[in-house]
């Protein structure tokens, strides 16, 4: 028995280990860096802990992880604590409506007249009907994001809180008069959904490099100020590479570094 | 002589070992109830000093994270006693008649049957009620009321009800079953008909199982989270039937994954007082219940 621990520990002395603990939307591209780096560094092993993101922050301040996994970015509070961020990557969050929906582009003002509750119908648009506005949980990376960027935080008059973005799409694919918001990543091909252009810009022209989309949220790497392991630090330089962009472009969001 | 002596020993020896693995099997849940709700206390109750008994129990405004936090639950408690009065109300008498049917008049290949199709209603996991809740209930609703969305109280109250269905059958079942062939007999042979027999003989007769049955389905009912977050629509609504609603339950499943600070503590104080509704409405059940069942 005691020689299996000692032969057990022996062999974990080679690797070395990075925790990261975190957002559960950043779980994929997480997982694409994680994996890619740990093919290059076979010495290195990488977990990740997908608790949310608050949940990371907390436990990089308690020391239980090497680098907290956010989409938002640290507050004072958290920065004057001692930790640190950079952004590795942005999520495009999308409007989404019913494909029934006769609207294709939306101004940022009106969306966030609409999730205040001010615009109740689609008359407004041209279209019929009461809005039926389908948000995201108290707490959800995806619902701040939002609400930061239409500047509506804590305003949004919603009719549905929803769980998971795969949920909002669901809803909006099964009720004509729906509107609501999802990682552009996850929204469902070839269903009864479309994302709507804000401002004039489309999601779509942004992952071909045309800027101008302005809901987005940061994806971020935090960790505590002068204590990030050397194998840590690679990691972290390995995801702000342009190797690294490609495989966080593979997962779905945008790259920081481009 | 000896060796019979030995063996009476170790006969001795094996039964106070086993009776103390038994000892211990039961101690565990005793231990486990006990602990949850010391945790549950431990957990509960700083937010409850921080927020106020008052103003968290009878607030009727939820927004932990706003700039002035709101931390009423009223909302959520009242969906969770008028979601479970409603499904009863609407789940037990199906369940009830149901348990008749199959235990006194349906043929053998017929009860065969309808037990296994309870059985599998029993192992359906609820995210797959939620599910078909979403994409046929929610809709059905939205088109029958003529509604601008279909996710609402009475979408969940209806899940709800198919939920506890086969709960209550599974318990009301065998208690019907259990009613003594003499009994039925002799009441038939006094003359009572068939249908007399079953609601005056064996009912009464099985009335404490049918009682465990629906406090067993109202408790199926109040601790539901997943099945009623998809379809309730999930917003922190006083309750009314066409309101986007959430019980006390969803409130805690769905936000405490991305919770910290008091917003956590909050959402365990709303766990504590979910635990306390559950005990309250079973002992409520229970005496009401048993005393009928005493006149």
């Amino acid at each position: 028995m005691l020689i299996c621990v000692f032969a057990l520990s022996a062999c974990n002395a080679g690797v070395t280990r990075i925790s990261l603990d975190g957002s559960t939307s950043m779980e994929k591209t997480v997982g694409f860096l994680g994996e890619a780096f740990a093919e290059k560094h076979p010495e290195i092993s990488i977990t990740y802990n997908p608790t949310g993101s608050s949940a990371g922050i907390e436990a990089l301040r308690a020391g239980r992880c090497d680098i907290g996994v956010s989409t938002r970015y640290l507050t004072d509070d958290e920065k004057t604590g001692g930790l640190r961020e950079t952004v590795i990557a942005y999520d495009l969050i999308a409007v989404v409506v019913n494909s029934e929906n006769p609207l294709d582009n939306i101004s940022m003002d009106e969306l966030a007249e609409v999730f205040r509750g001010n615009i109740t119908s689609w008359e407004a648009f041209g279209g019929s009907g009461e809005i039926v506005l389908i948000g995201r949980e108290t707490g959800s990376g995806t619902r701040d994001g939002f609400e930061e960027a239409t500047g509506t935080k804590d305003e949004c008059k919603y009719r549905r809180e929803l769980t998971s973005g795969g949920d909002v799409g669901a809803a909006v694919t099964e009720n004509p008069l729906c509107i609501g918001y999802m990682s552009y990543a996850s929204i469902p091909t070839g269903d009864k959904i479309k994302a709507l252009s804000v401002d004039g810009y489309s999601a779509d022209e942004y992952e071909n490099g045309i800027s101008g989309y302005k809901l987005l949220r940061p994806f971020i790497f935090a960790w505590r100020d002068g204590e990030l392991s050397s194998a840590a630090k690679d990691f972290l330089s390995f995801a702000l590479s342009d190797e690294g962009a490609r495989y966080i472009k593979l997962s779905g969001v945008s790259p920081a570094a481009e | 002589m000896a060796r019979g002596a030995n063996m009476k020993i170790s006969q001795k020896l094996t039964e106070a070992v086993f009776s103390i693995i038994f000892f211990l099997c039961g101690a565990v849940s005793v231990v486990f109830v006990i602990a949850t709700a010391l945790f549950l206390t431990v957990k509960g109750l700083p937010a409850l000093a921080r927020i106020g008994v008052s103003d968290f129990l009878l607030g009727t405004s939820w927004k932990p994270l706003a700039n002035e936090a709101d931390f009423g639950i009223l909302p959520f408690i009242l969906t969770s006693l008028y979601l479970t009065a409603f499904a009863v109300a609407l789940g037990a008498p199906i369940g009830f008649f149901c348990s008749v049917y199959i235990s006194k008049k349906a043929g053998n290949v017929t009860k065969k049957a309808a037990r296994q199709a309870v059985e599998m209603l029993a192992g359906i996991p609820s995210v797959v009620f939620g599910l078909v809740g979403m994409a046929v209930l929610v809709p059905a609703v939205r088109k029958m009321f003529s509604l601008s969305d279909g996710a609402c109280f009475l979408s969940a109250a209806l899940i709800l009800a198919v939920m506890i269905l086969p709960t209550v059958i599974k318990v009301a079942l065998p208690a019907l079953d259990a009613v003594p062939a003499d009994f039925e007999a002799a009441s038939l042979a006094l003359g009572a008909t068939p249908e007399e027999t079953w609601f005056r003989v064996s009912v009464p007769s099985a009335k404490s199982g049918i009682a465990a049955a629906v406090t067993l389905g109202a408790g199926r009912a109040v601790g539901e989270a997943m099945a009623v977050m998809m379809i309730s629509g999930n917003a922190p609504n006083m309750p009314s039937l066409f309101a986007s609603v959430r019980p006390l339950t969803s409130a805690v499943a769905s936000e405490v994954s991305y919770a910290s600070g008091l917003h956590r503590q909050a959402l365990f104080s709303c766990a504590l007082v979910l635990f306390l509704l559950i005990m309250i409405i079973n002992a409520l059940l229970d005496f009401f219940l048993r005393t009928n069942k005493n006149k």
